[in-house]
């Protein structure tokens, strides 16, 4: 498992505010193999969610070069961007952004309604992964009938339902309790060792710690990397 | 993503605010309601005039003196122009297809019969008149086919006038004075009633020789001709003109058929329908605000939701298919319930007044229709493309 699937060159984005220009990246250069486990820790503005917005493919840099899969995806168009975003990449986010009128499972089945998969297989998958997350009692709870870690849950079972290579998830504990927040890196770390390669900042030194990569930032720029031995 | 979840994930939107959604969609159902039932009222308007017209009998055609090329000013009255004659109605006879000639004066006078008077309509007509309106008399007679130049003094009197004047004695061989002149009447017409304001029945026939007489004119008003049915009309037109021309060596004279005038009141009762389906449609304007107005705040509220959407590959154009789809949908249900409340509407109006004519067509149902999806899709495009174009990762930092 050591091919290249994501990598970054000299990847520059700068916000123009007011009349500063703030460099939220800034030569930024990575290279991540499918089935990584990364860390990204820093002060707040240091770049980290720009960062993942930008492998995420919701951001474009403006300059610097960024191949997936061997892909050079800054130059495709917006629609061929989502469709690689549908297919390969799934986000987790600190407020869960579970859609609130909707179920848990129906919020599950979002992802594969907008790609048009036929509902018996959105079915099939919806349960299978409810079953294995734990869920399956909650299937039909709206999101403010969830616990914070019920949600973040289901947000996982959301990003993961198109089966895609890799996991964004800025800082997933972020809103939940410790030993709420410990069950949710165990559900990621999981999905890790099956062979997803996932990307987590996070705030919290312990957590960044059981990443194999530990990668800090400052004002933009990769500051240092550290290899960890994955802690079983 | 699949037609069918489309239209449930947009079902799913508008349920979820059951209250605003179903006010806005009533503020398009008040606006179709209104195009429907001022159209329908319209409409009823517009075939019951029609209906009227073409009580008068069909396959007409009118020659009128005078040409209306020339504009403005009574042609008619230059000198070089010649009155009709009754020669004219003759001649006209001799064309196989006319079936019937009809040659018309008209005016006003004071009738005078069992010691009553009544200032009515006096029509000049010929013999043939009848058979041209498909209009009998009731009993009697009526005018008989004399001499055209110099007719016995007789006349046919509207129901109406007979009842005016005689009531329930019997007229018939009764003398009458028209202007000062002595007529006998040989018949009363049957009862038509008014059409289009004109009360058929507040008349008497007399011929047309004596009219002109009475009227101190020098020519005829009209002269109405009836052709056989499924008839050649250009090729009657064209034989009519040629013997009207034969007699007055050119052509001073206006040819009108039936369809043509027909046509004519058609185009202005459309006018009319649109003018008054025009004014409900400034409510349907303000129904499609409202949308207009509730799709900008949904949009508002969602913000986050479409940077979600975003995330999970959606691309803008579906985005944009999403808020257009709601506003579509909202504009739709309300124009099927405001069909609903129009079309109730106008038969219960016309089963309270009878004597107001309502009538819709389907065309017009199908119309309303697509007008309120085409006010959804206008009144969404906005809000979608402001969805579509939002920034994903600001729409996800906003909570
Ligand atoms: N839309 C924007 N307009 C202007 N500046 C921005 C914008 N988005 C980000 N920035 C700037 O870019 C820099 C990096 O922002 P980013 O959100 O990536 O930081 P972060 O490391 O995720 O911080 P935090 O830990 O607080 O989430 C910051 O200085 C921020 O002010
Ligand atoms: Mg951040």
């Amino acid at each position: 498992m050591n091919e290249t699937q994501i990598q970054l060159d000299n990847i520059t984005r700068t916000y123009q505010v007011g009349e500063e220009k703030v460099h939220a990246l800034d030569n930024v250069n990575l290279r991540i193999e499918a089935g990584d486990y990364l860390s990204i820790m820093g002060p707040s503005g240091s770049g980290k969610s720009t960062l993942l917005n930008v492998i995420g493919l919701l951001d474009r840099p403006d300059t610097g070069n960024y191949f997936l899969n061997d892909t050079a995806v800054t130059s495709l168009t917006e629609e061929q961007q989502a469709k690689i975003r549908q297919q390969t990449i799934g986000f987790i986010f600190q407020s869960f952004h579970l859609v609130p009128r909707l179920t848990a499972a129906e919020n599950i089945e979002l992802p594969m309604l907008l790609a048009g998969i036929a509902p018996t297989e959105r079915k099939q998958r919806v349960e299978k992964v409810l079953h294995n997350t734990g869920l399956s009692d909650r299937a039909n709870h709206r999101p403010d009938q969830l616990s914070g870690g019920q949600r973040q849950r289901v947000a996982i079972a959301r990003a993961t339902i198109m089966q895609p290579q890799i996991l964004l998830a800025d800082e997933p504990t972020g809103n939940l309790d410790r030993k709420s927040g410990e069950e949710i890196i165990e559900v990621l770390e999981t999905l890790n060792t099956q062979g997803i390669s996932l990307l987590i900042v996070t705030h919290d030194p312990e957590l960044g710690r059981r990443a194999s990569r530990e990668i800090k930032m400052i004002d933009g720029k990769i500051q240092s990397e550290l290899h960890n031995k994955q802690s079983p | 993503m699949l037609l069918k979840d489309f239209i449930k994930l947009t079902l799913f939107s508008l349920i979820s605010h059951r209250m605003r959604s179903i006010l806005t969609a009533v503020g398009i159902a008040i606006g179709i309601a209104a195009v429907v039932l001022l159209t329908s009222i319209g409409e009823g308007l517009h075939q019951y005039v029609m209906g009227e017209f073409s009580q008068f009998g069909s396959n007409i055609i009118s020659v009128q003196p005078g040409t209306t090329q020339t504009h403005g000013g009574n042609v008619a009255a230059l000198s070089t122009t010649r009155p009709l004659a009754l020669e004219d109605g003759e001649a006209l006879k001799k064309i196989p297809q006319i079936v019937a000639v009809n040659s018309v004066v008209q005016g006003n006078a004071e009738v005078e019969g069992n010691a009553r008077q009544r200032r009515t309509t006096i029509y000049g007509v010929g013999p043939q008149s009848p058979i041209v309106f498909e209009f009998y008399p009731a009993i009697g007679k009526f005018l008989p086919d004399d001499n055209t130049a110099s007719p016995r003094p007789y006349a046919v009197l509207g129901s109406k006038v007979r009842d005016e004047l005689f009531g329930d004695i019997n007229p018939l061989g009764k003398l009458i004075r028209i202007g000062g002149n002595r007529f006998r009447v040989i018949g009363v017409m049957e009862s038509k009633g008014q059409i289009l304001g004109i009360d058929l029945d507040d008349s008497v026939n007399i011929p047309t020789a004596r009219a002109m007489e009475l009227f101190n004119r020098n020519g005829l008003m009209e002269i109405q001709v009836k052709y056989t049915p499924g008839a050649n009309v250009d090729e009657v037109i064209a034989s009519m003109k040629r013997v009207l021309i034969a007699k007055h060596g050119r052509e001073d004279f206006t040819i009108v058929t039936q369809d043509q005038m027909l046509e004519v009141l058609n185009s202005i009762l459309n006018v009319l329908t649109f003018a008054v389906g025009a004014l409900g449609g400034i409510s349907l304007f303000v129904g499609g605000i409202g949308v207009l107005t509730i799709m900008s705040i949904a949009v508002n509220e969602r913000v986050s939701e479409i940077g979600l959407f975003r995330a999970l590959g959606a691309p803008k154009n579906q985005i944009l298919l999403i808020f257009l789809g709601e506003a579509v949908l909202l504009s739709a249900l309300g124009g099927m319930f405001g069909l609903l409340l129009g079309v109730g509407g106008a038969q219960l109006l016309g089963f309270a007044i009878p004597a107001l004519p309502v009538y819709t067509p389907w065309s017009f149902v199908f119309f309303a229709e697509a007008t309120a999806i085409l006010i959804g899709l206008l009144a969404g495009v906005l809000p979608a493309r402001r969805a579509a174009n939002l920034d994903p990762i600001d729409a996800l930092r906003t909570e």
